[in-house]
């Protein structure tokens, strides 16, 4: 739960240290990058988080046999 | 009423959906396996490392948007019906993969090019999307609950064997047209692309046999079909959870094994290690033959012991071994360690080729290519290029060759004439009698460039055996993951659950890991360092399986599902 808000940090982080070090040249082909891995990974880390929510809530803890575990 | 189709039955029933999925794998895979020479036909012949780095954002793209195609058609699936569903991704796929092959090239239409190739890789990515999870759930449906994860496991060789067919038919064109004919715009490189309406249309006619799956044929008969399996998938908690742990304990990890053995592994030989064209492909065929089997074998250990421990051993070895091995890729393939034969006889130079420059015509690029010989038998080729800048501009446009007095800078005396070979830029045929004089102000000189190298024997042949190793971590990830998914769902949302967090797996993760892996080399590269650190890409895997491995270890569960016939 912890990790998922983490790596959203570091590629923020990550994205504002790249686009800031490019050049005017390269600027918009470093951004465009990182939109992408930022598009691409936000809601994987939300999907992240709300995994780690149900882990702590031990929804994991009893995995379901049947159909009807999951109706 | 029993599922269980007839030995002799199923054969065929995997026979028809492997046929599909393979061509659909080899459609994907070209454009990957292409991508250095798509980079320079559809990007601006000036644009480098960033034209690479912007195809593999493309083959990327094709990748990312798995996850969408496989909501779209898991849905249709899972409303209509396997078969259908099927037939409609092959011809998708089909059809923009032959589409890719017939988009000019930039110096022909400019940024249409990329443009138009973005669109079809995106309908590319869209339709095997919409592909594996149904030929997965189809094979499963039909298999005994005991062989599941054997029968299954067939499926899982397409993959690897739509690779293994892209390299055979991409070196088989390559061997046979030469380089320069191959890369040319309209080159041999479109061929694979073409070829593929081909094989789509054979396999459309192999499954329009097929019969729908039982199981859905069942539920259809009951009325009990879902008519809303995204809201069924992923609206209730029970099954969105089963969706998340299928993602995060199982195939995130799958995902970056898969792509780092077998793709990372190839573009590393070629474009880090600079091992031969030829040469790094047959070495990938060599490891993908030997390795294939093992997918069986592991599907087939699944069944007996369970398919948890089987997956996560695969992930741990390849974050225990990644670096070593990719660490003896650069030793084994740098000059630093072996003796160069000190023999003329043995250094080979080809002829000296000159090039008019586009930009400023009165520099004239000269380029050698020279091979230096080992003793172990290793070539490596390099380029020197030197730029000869004339006093005015070549008068004969059509002269074949050009010729210039050398003069000694110290005292001005003219010591030699030399004769060069000229390359038109332009692509027109030269006039093969005539000579042009030149006058040449000065000389100046790039660094030598190490081009390719021709691998000896017994390194040649240890590259290929440690890219068996890490495809054999990929048939230890991969064989089982088909029957542990299906089971991991009720049949009538099948299709869509199974497929979305596979093609996120897969699609986002494994697909990510060349432009990652590249991209986290790039930033390595600094001022005193500019030719970073090669191995720094291999985090990305190795950081993804890790947290895989973690969350598969403490929440998965090795008990095999006996039932999904529901």
């Amino acid at each position: 739960m912890c990790l998922a808000p983490a790596i959203i940090w570091f590629l923020v982080a990550q994205a504002i240290q790249k686009i800031g070090l490019s050049t005017d040249l390269t600027r918009s082909n470093v951004t465009l990058q990182w939109v992408i891995i930022l598009t691409i990974f936000t809601p994987i880390c939300i999907g992240f988080f709300i995994f780690g929510y149900y882990g702590l809530k031990g929804e994991y803890d009893q995995l379901p046999t049947s159909s009807k575990d999951v109706e | 009423m029993s599922f269980v189709t007839k030995p002799s039955k199923i054969s065929l029933v995997i026979g028809a959906s492997s046929v599909g999925t393979l061509i659909e794998w080899y459609d994907f895979y070209i454009f990957g396996m292409l991508a250095t020479i798509i980079s320079k036909q559809f990007f601006p012949s000036d644009a480098g490392t960033s034209a690479l780095l912007s195809t593999l954002a493309i083959f990327a793209a094709g990748f990312i948007v798995r996850p969408f195609g496989a909501l779209v058609f898991g849905r249709l699936g899972d409303i209509i019906g396997r078969k259908y569903t099927f037939l409609l991704t092959l011809v998708l796929m089909g059809g923009s993969t032959f589409a890719i092959g017939l988009v000019p090239g930039f110096a022909t239409i400019g940024w249409a090019a990329p443009i138009l190739v973005l669109i079809l890789r995106l309908v590319q990515g869209l339709a095997l999307g919409g592909e594996y999870g149904g030929a997965a759930t189809y094979v499963a449906e039909h298999a005994p609950a005991n062989r599941r994860g054997f029968w299954t496991s067939w499926i899982q060789t397409t993959a690897t064997l739509g690779l293994f067919l892209a390299l055979g038919v991409i070196i088989f064109i390559r061997s046979n047209q030469g380089v320069e004919a191959f890369s040319a715009e309209w080159g041999g490189w479109r061929y694979p692309f073409w070829m593929s309406i081909i094989l789509v249309v054979v396999s459309i006619l192999i499954r329009m046999k097929m019969s729908e799956s039982p199981m859905f044929t069942k539920l259809k008969s009951e009325g009990k079909t879902s008519t809303n399996p995204l809201k069924e998938s992923f609206g209730h908690k029970a099954n969105f959870k089963m969706v998340l742990l299928a993602l995060f304990g199982a195939v995130m990890g799958q995902g970056v094994i898969w792509y780092t053995g077998q793709f990372y592994a190839q573009s590393f030989i070629e474009t880090v290690c600079k091992v031969e064209f030829v040469q790094s492909r047959n070495l990938m065929l060599w490891a993908i033959l030997f390795a294939t089997p093992f997918f069986v074998v592991f599907g087939y250990l699944s069944d007996r012991i369970g398919r948890k421990w089987i997956m996560m051993l695969g992930m741990l070895a390849g974050i225990l071994t990644y670096r070593p091995i990719y660490q003896y890729f650069l030793d084994a393939t740098n000059a630093k360690n072996r003796t160069e034969k000190i023999d003329l006889a043995h250094t080979i130079s080809s002829e000296k080729i000159a090039t008019v420059d586009v930009k400023d015509r009165t520099k004239i690029l000269v380029v050698q290519k020279v091979d230096t010989a080992y003793l172990d038998g290793a070539i490596f080729s390099y380029t020197k290029t030197d730029t000869l800048h004339i006093a005015a501009e070549i008068s004969d446009i059509n002269a074949s060759k050009i010729q210039y007095v050398q003069v000694n800078p110290l005292d001005g005396t003219q010591f030699d004439t030399v004769l060069l070979q000229l390359k038109s830029s332009a692509g027109l045929n030269l006039d093969t009698t005539r000579i042009s004089d030149v006058v040449v102000l000065s000389k100046s000189a790039k660094p030598t460039i190490l081009v390719e190298k021709t691998l000896d024997h017994a390194t040649y042949w240890n590259l290929i055996w440690l890219v068996f190793v890490q495809i054999l971590y990929v048939t230890m990830v991969y064989g089982p993951i088909a029957a542990f998914l299906v089971e991991l769902f009720p049949t009538k949302i099948r299709y869509t659950s199974m497929s979305l967090p596979y093609h996120i797996g897969n699609g986002v993760f494994g697909g990510l890991v060349p432009f990652l892996g590249t991209l986290i080399v790039e930033f390595t590269k600094t001022t005193d360092n500019p030719a970073g650190d090669p191995l720094a890409g291999l985090w990305y895997p190795i950081g993804v399986a890790s947290i895989c491995l973690f969350i598969g270890v403490i929440y998965l569960t090795n008990k095999v599902d006996k039932e999904v016939m529901d």
